[in-house]
């Protein structure tokens, strides 16, 4: 009885391991892969970014000058980023919720 | 009314796809007399993805984000052992610090793959504070993925001629902070696991193989070492396993509690190796670059957590390759599996089926 006693004040002082979530959501971590972001004012739409993509979720075309993300298909590798000339691509630390 | 023709009589359960106790769909045909299995029949074929015919129409530097999706759990791995079937085939050198790297990725994959499992057995014979517990450590070690890889569960950090991702000083620190407070962690739930009464009465005696059977039936990992096989391809030196030096974990009862016990001590060794890997790593660049395409066969092996994983690779000196075959470890679990149910109770199965860690995704793929 005496260790359930312990383990029960123990608990009673850390307090619950789970979050209030969505209402207390935990900061991104520095580095996570959440979103991929274009700078559109340095974009050259050369296309290096759609022939990497393993899962063809980019779009880019030089006349009209257009670059699109399906973000149902991107799988988030960051190889895109990799490859981009101009670094115009990022990803941002902060996860987007599927439905918003 | 008991008669002799009734107590003998046969009756055909099916166990999964959906199971309460299995995480993923794998369906087993049991042939109960009584309530004691007397045959086992597998089917499996429910998340068939076609990621090999796939990976045969990608091009081989996008192969290593696709073959990393066969599975949730051990995802770098998978990578690994696609990376370095690659880099063999265009004779690649790969930095000592990317080789260090790829071990500390590949041990905190090892170190969550077995708190994931460790929990599901506990779920499996309903001790559910245990469960909780485990995974509330698992946590931690897909905190120190996200902070050290940028995801919790696809790194994509393993990259044909090295690593994609390196490791700052905080980080480094970062994760032996994290180590620390996951060991603490162990020392609290582990001797819960290895010596509570009614654990072992679930675990010991159940669903044994001998060494023969296992040998014979073609087991990899733990199911393996808990018959006694010292079969652990970390031993060839991959990576940098070989500077790091590991001895197999071996136990010799062939049962459940067997293959607990080799989990749980391999918990240990892979906190051990992470640590040794991080002091030891060498001031070199992470990656080689990569130039022309691949030609040749090759077969790539390397120790996931639920045993060998073999890549056979063949290239034909353009971008995509001819053929990516990849056996996985719980298709070479399944035959010992369906050795280890025979003799035992129907509400063994369960505990049974979780003990050899199966993983549908990636044996169907």
């Amino acid at each position: 009885m005496f260790p359930f006693v312990t383990t029960i004040l123990r608990a009673l002082r850390r307090g619950p391991a789970t979050r209030r979530y969505p209402y207390e959501v935990r900061p991104p971590m520095a580095g996570s892969r959440g979103h991929l972001v274009n700078e559109p004012d340095t974009c050259i739409y050369c296309g290096l970014c759609v022939r990497r993509c393993p899962a063809g979720a980019l779009a880019v075309t030089r006349e009209p000058k257009s670059w699109t993300l399906d973000p149902y298909r991107c799988i988030l590798c960051a190889y895109c980023v990799e490859v981009c000339p101009k670094k115009c691509l990022r990803m941002e630390p902060s996860h987007v919720r599927a439905a918003s | 009314m008991t008669t002799a023709a009734t107590t003998t009589r046969r009756t055909l359960i099916p166990f999964g796809p959906q199971h309460p106790v299995l995480p993923e769909p794998l369906h087993l045909r049991l042939v109960l007399e009584d309530e004691i299995v007397v045959n086992a029949l597998p089917a499996v074929g429910y998340i068939h993805r076609g990621i090999e015919k796939l990976a045969e129409l990608k091009d081989f530097q996008q192969n290593v984000f696709l073959l990393e999706r066969i599975c949730g759990i051990c995802s770098f791995i998978h990578s690994l052992a696609y990376c370095q079937g690659i880099e063999e085939l265009m004779q690649l050198d790969v930095p000592p610090r990317a080789k260090y790297l790829r071990v500390v990725w590949s041990e905190l994959n090892r170190l969550h793959s077995h708190l994931l499992w460790l929990g599901l057995l506990a779920d499996s014979f309903g001790f559910e504070s245990l469960f909780m517990q485990v995974w509330k450590t698992r946590e931690k070690v897909l905190d120190l993925e996200e902070a050290t890889a940028g995801a919790r569960i696809m790194l994509s950090t393993c990259a044909i001629g090295g690593v994609r991702r390196d490791l700052s000083d905080e980080q480094i620190a970062q994760v032996l902070h994290g180590l620390d407070a996951i060991e603490r962690d162990f020392e609290s739930f582990i001797p819960a696991v290895i010596t509570d009464t009614t654990v072992k009465h679930r675990l010991v005696g159940v669903g044994v193989i001998t060494q023969q059977q296992a040998h014979e039936l073609g087991a990899v990992g733990p199911v393996a070492r808990a018959s006694g096989i010292a079969r652990d391809l970390r031993v060839t030196g991959y990576a940098a396993y070989g500077e790091l030096g590991l001895n197999p974990v071996i136990e010799t009862d062939g049962d459940c509690y067997a293959r607990t016990l080799v989990r749980v001590r391999e918990l240990h060794q892979s906190l051990l190796l992470i640590r040794k890997a991080l002091k030891r790593l060498p001031a070199t660049p992470i990656a080689v670059p990569v130039k022309g395409n691949p030609i040749g066969e090759v077969v790539s092996r390397v120790e996931q957590p639920r045993g060998e994983v073999l890549y056979y690779l063949k290239a034909n000196g353009t971008k995509t390759l001819e053929r990516v075959r990849v056996r996985t470890p719980t298709f070479a679990n399944i035959p010992a599996l369906l050795a280890m149910l025979p003799g035992n109770e129907l509400a063994d199965v369960p505990v049974i089926t979780l003990a050899i860690d199966p993983c549908v995704s990636c044996t169907e793929r």
